[in-house]
């Protein structure tokens, strides 16, 4: 019996194929697009994992001074000998061409056993490796990327490092990093040795911290993962609909068949059972698919995220996937739970069926109005949590909770909203043939609306991100332009050679401005703390969002300090607080500016207070203002009398393609995102209209009968779907822009901590509404084309007797 | 005005070509009112729906108002269908997105012969008066069927062809529907080709052909 059933209820699938494709495409495209950002993100993950584990950090506790800054080598000595087990680490990052690596320097012989990677371990060439030149241990691709960078000591392939770090000896570190003598922490061995004099007493400078177990990466990278979560699941949804109502057509279509099955006596929680069992087989087959593209979508965008994690966090994640078997599962338990989802509601309903329920396939003409407005009066509930959200709500998961509420509150109005025109557009209609198309369009509705939903979405995310990216990219290069002010940057590479630089330029440019700089902890983060010069360089161009009037004197003074916006956006400190600095001088918070990009907090206060505060600070950088034209004879001048190398000297534009290149990965893979949903939008609604076609039929003959050609509905079939994408677009513009400002006002703040003005770009949206016109009539051509290539006998079927 | 000479129409089915129409040749006046019957199966659908210009004939003439429509293109058989032909099937038919007013006013609009007053009549006399503002999912069998008689009568065309329109419906109100599109066909003056297989209703008309073995007798 079972079985029977089982192949009666199949038998569908093979009368249906494009039911049984658009059930497996939409599932797997759902899948893939949420499978693909997971694999993304999954890796991601794993590379931080990797690179909180280097020299054992994650599971080894620190000594550190409390202003985070470097400590003499006299102090680890001191600890050593009175019997402390400790082993130093100096960090650093070295430029080359773009790329940026982390030096680590390291004492192999000091170092708790298990802590160097494996080739460090086995090259056992101490006398090599420490030097000097000394030798240095990387990824292999690290190696490629840093090949002919200069001072860097010669690279040996170690498979097992993580990408973009460099390990050597600790001296060869030291001298590379101009921190000759200097240590940034020590590493705690786990097994101390009994009682040796407390740290107190030896080291009072120093600090004892917990182990490290996430990667500062990792820590500020994790909105940009939320963003792509979301995306990735704005996807799935969109394929779900896809999903939904495919199976919820092949349950109606099947409805005679179930209440034969059930007349001959097969219970109901049989039928309910052999249902859910083909809903997980399709579910596994969809899934498997899904997941397999899945991995080809993150493949080709990986390396653009991997791009714009290490330009925007100088986060490192390889380029290339591995296939996680928790990754893969996880794709197919969201495929079966999708699926499942989407069949719920039918397989809730056949639940319920009385067994005598009229077999008639339930009409779809009728534009159940109770339906409308409960879906109405759900999408209004729905708006109100978005505006709760909105007004009360903190943070990026409250800003998430607002979109996905408002996404889902205009989803659900669309029907009504589009209802609504087209009732009007019915009244006000005089001919004939256009009153019964509007009519006639608005009994399509119910067939169609979550096809038009899903459009909504994926024309709505459309215009919201794409008015997002290009606000942030106006923004972006203007704030690029005054930022970037000076026309010439100079890196020396010693001390000396710095103070002669300095001398040697000024009399040949306008000015020389230091860009010096230190790194410590400031309200628990460590944030980077510049010194400007008092020159009119600065309230020339730098972009200051709100401050005292006469701020740049308070800097100049030694009395005040600027923060970036990420840290006044954080909420922490305002407009006149007093700001502690590492080490424990306080200054005056006397303005707050726009810093993009930049994922971490900044401070500037004067140069000439950084250098009293910190002695130590590097002074090797300066900014050059400077007559373009007179660049290039610099740049030679510079080369010939100094012998910098190219790393060392980069000039204005240099830096902006760097950083806008940057930045345009960093959205690289939210456009492909947003196209891959259109595209799935624009799916559900060909699957759709095919479906609907047959069902359509009986509505058309008696139309086709009265007097008007089958080419002219098929015309006709092709004006309404593009009608219904336009009007769909007309309702995603305002939805859309809404979007666009919750990602610029909520989202970016709580992820990046800046918040950007919007702009809007009509002539995008004139293009987009052509793109969904075109989508709709493509969607429907196939339809259209085999209405009017319909032979008579199968429109007149409808009128035969036996129906 | 219909006239059709030595109609041939074949079907290709699962064994070939299935001939239906074998040599059919019938006449129906302005004014004419003939039933059509036969057994089941035995094409009467198919030629009516070749004289409403539906579907093509395989061989023979078919003349509409002194036209030969069996070689005539798509729209031009549109237009003749708008104009000139009204249609009342078994299953009514109408149009489910329009309102009954709609519905009525429907074929008469498309062929730009609408015409109020007489509209009005029909739906008084037809009993549809109240009715105007419902869908046609809202109404009985019989309401339909009489929303069907009035829209091709508001269109006022010069031949009407009915397909079983009274199959649907119960004996009682079968009749009654009958009897008021006899009267009113009678008053527009218009020539009727009506499919029925029964003999009482048949009785009532002017003429009776029967179709058997694809021919007429
Ligand atoms: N589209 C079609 N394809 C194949 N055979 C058809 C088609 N339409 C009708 N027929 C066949 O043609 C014959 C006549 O059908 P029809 O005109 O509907 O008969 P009636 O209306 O007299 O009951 C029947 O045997 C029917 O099966
Ligand atoms: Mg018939």
């Amino acid at each position: 019996m079972r079985r029977t059933a089982l192949s009666a209820l199949l038998s569908h699938w093979r009368r249906h194929p494009l039911q049984l494709v658009s059930v497996l495409l939409g599932l797997a495209l759902a899948t893939a697009l949420w499978s693909g950002v997971q694999a993304i993100n999954t890796e991601a993950r794993a590379s931080y994992a990797r690179a909180a584990g280097i020299l054992a950090q994650d599971r080894l506790e620190r000594l550190q001074p409390a202003d985070g800054q470097r400590f003499p080598q006299e102090v680890y000595v001191s600890l050593r000998r009175a019997g402390w087990a400790v082993t130093p680490v100096v960090e650093g990052r070295v430029f080359h061409d773009g790329h940026g690596v982390i030096v680590l320097g390291v004492d192999p012989l000091t170092a708790p056993r298990g802590a160097m990677p494996g080739a460090v371990r086995a090259g056992g060439d101490f006398a090599t490796f420490l030097g000097p030149p000394g030798l240095g241990y990387a990824a292999p691709r690290t190696i490629a990327e840093m090949e002919g960078a200069e001072g860097l000591p010669p690279l040996s392939p170690a498979p097992d490092m993580v990408p973009g770090v460099v390990m050597m000896d600790v001296g060869v570190a030291q001298r590379l990093l101009r921190a000759e003598g200097q240590m940034d922490r020590l590493l705690l061995s786990p097994d101390q040795p009994k009682g040796h004099a407390p740290l107190e007493t030896v080291a009072p400078e120093l600090e004892r911290h917990p182990p490290q177990a996430e990667v500062d990466a990792a820590q500020l990278s994790g909105s940009f993962h939320l963003n792509l979560t979301a995306f990735g699941f704005l996807s799935f949804a969109v394929g779900l609909f896809i999903v939904h109502s495919a199976i919820g057509l092949a349950f109606e279509q099947r409805r005679p068949l179930f209440r034969t099955l059930r007349a001959l006596g097969l219970p109901v929680k049989t039928l309910v059972g052999l249902l859910a069992a083909e809903v997980v087989l399709l579910a596994l087959l969809a899934g498997l698919a899904g997941v397999g593209l899945g991995y080809a979508i993150a493949a080709v965008l990986l390396p653009d995220v991997a791009a714009s994690l290490r330009g925007l966090y100088g986060a490192v994640v390889p380029g290339s996937l591995t296939l996680r078997p928790e990754w893969w599962l996880g794709g197919l338990a969201m495929a079966l739970a999708g699926a499942l989802g989407a069949a719920g509601q039918s397989l809730w309903r056949l639940w319920r069926l009385p067994l005598l329920a009229p077999a008639q396939p339930r009409a779809w003409a009728r534009a159940s109005a109770r339906g409308l407005a409960r879906q109405g009066a759900l999408a209004i509930l729905l708006a109100l949590g978005a505006l709760a959200a909105g007004l009360w709500g903190r943070g990026i998961v409250a800003g998430f909770v607002l979109l996905g509420a408002m996404l889902l509150a205009a989803a659900l109005a669309l029907p009504g909203v589009l209802a609504l025109l087209l009732a009007g557009a019915e009244r006000v209609s005089r001919r004939v043939l256009t009153h019964w198309f509007w009519a006639d369009t608005r009994q399509q509705l119910p067939g169609l609306s979550l096809a038009l939903m899903a459009l909504l979405l994926a024309l709505s995310a459309n215009i919201g991100v794409g008015t997002m990216v290009s606000s942030f990219r106006l923004t972006f290069t203007g704030w690029l332009d005054q930022r970037l002010a000076s026309e010439f940057y100079a890196t020396a590479r010693t001390r000396e050679e710095a103070r002669a630089l300095h001398d040697w330029l000024l009399p040949r440019s306008d000015a020389v401005l230091p860009i010096w700089h230190i790194e410590g902890p400031v309200l628990g983060q460590r944030v980077e703390i510049y010194g400007v010069a008092d020159h009119r360089t600065y309230p020339d161009h730098w972009p200051i969002l709100t401050g005292e009037p006469d701020l740049w004197q308070s800097l100049a003074k030694g009395q005040g300090a600027l923060i970036n916006e990420q840290m006044w956006r954080r909420g922490a400190v305002k407009l006149g607080d007093r700001l502690t600095l590492p080490g424990g001088a306080g200054r005056r918070i006397v303005g707050v500016y726009s810093d993009y990009g930049n994922p971490r907090g900044q401070v500037i206060i004067g140069v000439d207070d950084l250098v009293a505060l910190y002695p130590e600070v590097d002074r090797r950088r300066f900014a050059v203002r400077i007559d373009p034209a007179r660049l290039s004879a610099l740049r030679k001048d510079l080369i010939r009398e100094f012998g910098l190398p190219e790393d060392n000297m980069i000039d204005q534009a240099r830096v902006k393609e760097i950083s806008l290149k940057v930045f345009e990965r960093t959205f690289a893979v939210t456009a492909a995102l947003n196209v891959l949903t259109m595209g799935v939008a624009g799916f559900a609604m060909f699957t759709s209209l095919l479906t609907l076609s047959t069902l359509r039929l009986p509505q058309l003959a008696p139309v086709w009968a009265l007097g008007l050609t089958r080419r002219r509905l098929a015309w006709l079939e092709l004006l309404r779907a593009a009608l219904l994408a336009v009007l769909t677009m007309a309702v995603a513009l305002p939805v859309g822009v809404l979007l666009a400002w919750v990602l610029l006002t909520v989202i970016n703040v709580a992820a990046f901590g800046w918040r950007l003005p919007m702009f809007l770009f009509p002539g995008d949206w004139l293009w987009l509404s052509g793109l969904a016109l075109l989508a709709g009539a493509l969607a429907a051509a196939w339809p259209a084309w085999r209405l009017a290539r319909i032979a008579p006998s199968g429109l007149l079927k409808v009128f035969a007797d036996e129906r | 005005m219909l006239e059709l000479c030595d109609i041939e129409k074949s079907y290709i089915g699962g064994t070939g070509r299935v001939p239906v129409l074998r040599g059919v040749s019938l006449r129906v006046g302005p004014g004419e009112t003939v039933a059509l019957t036969g057994e089941s199966g035995s094409g009467k659908s198919t030629l009516l729906h070749l004289c409403a210009g539906l579907d093509l004939p395989d061989a023979g003439a078919l003349c509409l108002q002194g036209r030969d429509i069996s070689q005539t293109d798509d729209s031009t058989r549109a237009r003749l269908r708008r104009g000139t032909v009204g249609l009342v099937f078994q299953q009514f038919n109408l149009i489910p997105s329009l309102d009954v007013a709609a519905n009525l006013a429907f074929q008469a609009r498309l062929a730009g012969r609408h015409d109020p007053a007489w509209q009005a009549t029909l739906a008084v006399r037809l009993g549809l008066d109240g009715l105007l503002d419902r869908y046609p999912e809202q109404l009985s069998g019989g309401q339909q069927q009489r929303v069907a008689i009035g829209r091709t009568l508001a269109a006022k065309p010069a031949l009407i062809l009915a397909d079983e329109p009274t199959g649907n419906l119960d004996e009682e109100t079968g009749d009654a529907v009958l009897e008021l599109m006899l009267a009113l066909v009678a008053e527009t003056g218009a020539g009727l080709l009506m499919v029925t297989h029964s003999p009482r209703l048949a009785a009532r008309l002017g003429r009776r052909a029967h179709l058997k073995g694809g021919r007429l007798d």
